[in-house]
């Protein structure tokens, strides 16, 4: 016999970890990642692979760099690769992609102390620099099952605004690649829902909000939770863990928030799409909503503040 | 709405194990410090014949319950010994002469009413058996003038992982049980008495059903199987829907909680007079090859008891005083039985990934992901508790509730990042807590 070890308690933990719930998350976006290759083809796959894997290296150059323990095995950087990815059009340069991953994981995560420690979505950052610096480049939206020879491009429906429910709802849509599936973001969300990684407050919240403020603009507002990325961002976006509120208040007052801001930039801004916009804007607003939002504990008391007044 | 914290595995293994009782060990060391209070003075001293039953330890401070002899023996030594919470106190030294003679001082108590009863109590060195050992006199002598108590309610939650000795109380001294609770609720003038099960014990359901089916004032109240059911708190709210107050005792809500073995020790010892003398336990974990209850006699060494159910001790890694989760790891394996010993675990180095027994893991980043928030049953923010100590932000931990954590280590549990949040929470409650 050893000496024994003499630790605090509990001396049981349970089997989830970090790289379990990103795992989690990996698998949830691949229906969307199926889609992507069926609507957009070969390129839209070969673009989420350059993603994921540069995000994965820029991540361990950073540990290097920064004389860290190599935090890539926590799959944390592979899902802000893919899911910058999803956000961008299948037509893409490569190298613009790899700005996008070098913005999100550097300088949006590992400068701010690696995860748990970034205040922004990394995946949502990097996907707002590419917008604003190759706009062009970024709203360059291919037709579905396009001819890789003689590529067509066309408005978003978001634009557009004639598209088809059945088209917006399986994909057939010009789009972001993983953004136009409505259909396999809603798969992927009830398996994160059922595996209990996320919770249905804030994509419920977000798409609600939509809904109804689309309906009192005098918008069609199945049309605009289908179109675009709400889906894409209120289901796998607006759930990161690290950026949103930790209670179930804070969540649905995140959800409402974004919903709102995305159809103010959509009817009355420059933009067609305004969901990472939003998303940012909340991102930014979390530690306010953290603070009031505050859980009351159970059976506590706080101090009369009048009656302390009073005796003073 | 009921309080919920974590769903852990049960790992009960050993419900079904008749309790056997040891054979009589050839010495015992009989701890002064037994349960919350006082530590005792020993009454003996070295080359002292004792008796089984009788007096060794007692304390005039408010706050005790004295020790009797398990055994019937000569003191060799009066010692001091280290404890589980890391500070030492006296210990008596007795070896066995194996014929367990009762000393004449044991004799059914006279009991006519609140006061004699609790008075009977504290002779019988009664502490609370669930683990955290309040002394069963004081929480029975509670003011009548300053609150009216009408609710008993009986903790038979046993929420922890491998611990089936309450279990085995229930299924194998029904009657005393149920005895000891009229018994309680008769002489302090109670009016209802619930007994907290919960759903993973249907047996123990049924049975605590039918031995109070006569008296409706007794039910049996069914609990979700979820950590930490046996709570005080907990349990007190998810039985009679009362939340117990930041700073309030159980009594300033009209309730009594008490654990179901302790219910069955008061009824015996009415009967018979024979003080806490020994006590039941679960002796099981991974290195133990037959998980068993035993009763032993208090001060039986943990490896005499482990060495009974055949563990495995080259591969000890920790031995654990009471439940996984809210369990003291000893020091050596040396550490006699004491009266809140509900169990005695013995592992092994643990297998990195074994399905929600992982042990030791390296830590990692909060990612915010909230499920220790979502896992503490009374509500607090253990992830913001963790940042404010480390910034030592004294205001927001008091704001936040520090002082209210029970130390139940559900959130430790659920973090994926393998954060020692509850040990974190225990310095950030010192720390904010010293004037």
């Amino acid at each position: 016999m050893e000496k024994l070890t003499v630790s605090p308690s509990p001396h049981i933990r349970d089997n989830i970890s970090t790289s379990k719930i990103m795992g989690h998350v990996l698998v949830a976006m691949l229906p969307a990642l199926f889609m992507a290759g069926l609507i957009f083809g070969g390129r839209a796959l070969m673009l989420i692979g350059f993603c994921t894997l540069t995000a994965i290296l820029w991540e361990r150059l950073c540990n290097l760099v920064m004389k860290r323990p190599n935090t890539t095995n926590d799959l944390s950087a592979a899902v802000t690769g893919m899911l910058l990815a999803f956000n961008l059009p299948a037509t893409l340069p490569f190298w613009m992609a790899a700005i996008g991953t070098f913005v999100a994981i550097v300088i949006v995560k590992q400068l701010f102390g690696g995860l748990g420690q970034n205040f922004a979505n990394p995946a949502i950052v990097g996907r707002i620099v590419l917008m604003l610096s190759f706009t062009g480049e970024m709203t360059n939206w291919v037709v579905p099952f396009y001819d890789s020879a003689d590529i067509e491009t066309a408005a978003t429906p978001l634009v557009t605004k004639t598209a088809e429910y059945y088209d917006l709802f399986m994909g057939r849509v010009g789009g972001c690649i993983g953004e136009v599936s409505a259909l396999a973001l809603l798969l992927g969300g009830f398996y994160l829902v059922a595996m209990r990684v996320i919770s249905l407050h804030t994509p419920v919240a977000f798409i609600g909000t939509v809904f109804v403020f689309s309906y009192l603009a005098g918008e069609d507002g199945i049309y605009q939770i289908l179109a675009g990325g709400v889906m894409l961002g209120a289901i796998f976006m607006a759930t990161d863990y690290v950026t949103t509120p930790v209670t179930g208040k804070g969540k649905i007052i995140f959800g409402i928030g974004c919903g709102i801001i995305t159809c103010v930039i959509r009817f009355y801004a420059n933009y067609a799409e305004g969901v990472s916009f939003s998303i940012l804007i909340m991102n930014i607003l979390t530690p306010y909503i953290n603070m009031i939002t505050e859980k009351k504990p159970v059976g506590a008391v706080y101090p009369d503040k009048k009656k302390e007044a009073s005796e003073q | 709405m009921k309080l919920n914290g974590v769903f852990l595995p049960h790992e009960k293994g050993t419900e079904n194990c008749e309790t056997i009782k040891i054979p009589l060990p050839a010495k015992v060391r009989i701890s002064m410090s037994q349960s919350m209070g006082a530590p005792c003075e020993p009454l003996v001293k070295k080359g002292d014949r004792v008796l089984v039953g009788q007096k060794i330890g007692d304390s005039d401070k408010f706050m005790s319950a004295p020790v009797h002899s398990s055994v019937s023996g000569t003191v060799m030594a009066v010692s001091d010994i280290l404890l589980a919470n890391g500070r030492t106190c006296k210990a008596v030294e007795i070896e066995t002469d194996g014929k367990q003679e009762v000393s004449p001082e044991v004799k059914p108590p006279d009991v006519t009413d609140k006061e004699s009863l609790c008075k009977a109590i504290r002779e019988s060195g009664c502490v609370g058996l669930g683990g955290a050992g309040f002394p069963t006199h004081i929480k029975l002598n509670y003011n009548e003038a300053k609150c009216h108590v009408d609710s008993l309610v009986i903790n038979a939650a046993e929420c922890e992982p491998y611990i089936t000795s309450d279990y085995r109380t229930m299924i194998e001294e029904a009657d005393s049980v149920a005895d000891g609770i009229r018994l309680v609720k008769k002489y302090l003038g109670i009016e209802k008495a619930y007994i907290g099960i919960e759903d993973n014990k249907p047996e123990a359901i049924r049975l605590m059903r039918e031995k109070t089916a006569d008296d409706a004032d007794i039910s049996v109240v069914k609990l979700r199987s979820s950590y930490p059911q046996g709570a005080e708190k907990v349990i007190a709210f998810n039985t009679t829907g009362r939340i117990i107050k930041e700073g309030q005792l159980p009594s300033d809500q009209g309730i009594i909680v008490m654990n179901v073995s302790t219910a069955a020790f008061i009824s015996s010892y009415i009967k018979t007079g024979m003080p806490l003398v020994s006590r039941r336990l679960t002796i099981d974990g991974d290195i133990v090859k037959t998980p068993c209850n035993v009763s032993a006699p208090i001060g039986t060494s943990y490896s005499e008891l482990l060495a009974f159910a055949e563990a495995n001790m080259e591969f000890a890694h920790k031995i654990i005083s009471g439940g996984p989760m809210m369990g003291m790891c000893v020091y050596d394996a040396e550490t006699p039985l004491t009266k809140t010993n509900n169990a005695v675990l013995a592992f092994k180095k643990p297998l990195e990934d074994k399905k929600g027994m992982v042990d030791s893991c390296r830590q990692t980043n909060c990612i915010n992901c909230g499920r220790c928030i979502a896992a503490c049953p009374l509500g607090l923010m253990p992830a913001r508790f963790e940042k404010a100590y480390d910034r030592r932000d004294k205001a927001t931990l008091l704001r936040l509730k520090i002082n209210l954590c029970m130390n139940c280590g559900s959130c430790s549990y659920a973090c994926p990042a393998k954060r020692d949040l509850a040990e974190k929470n225990q310095l950030a409650k010192a720390f904010a807590m010293a004037k």
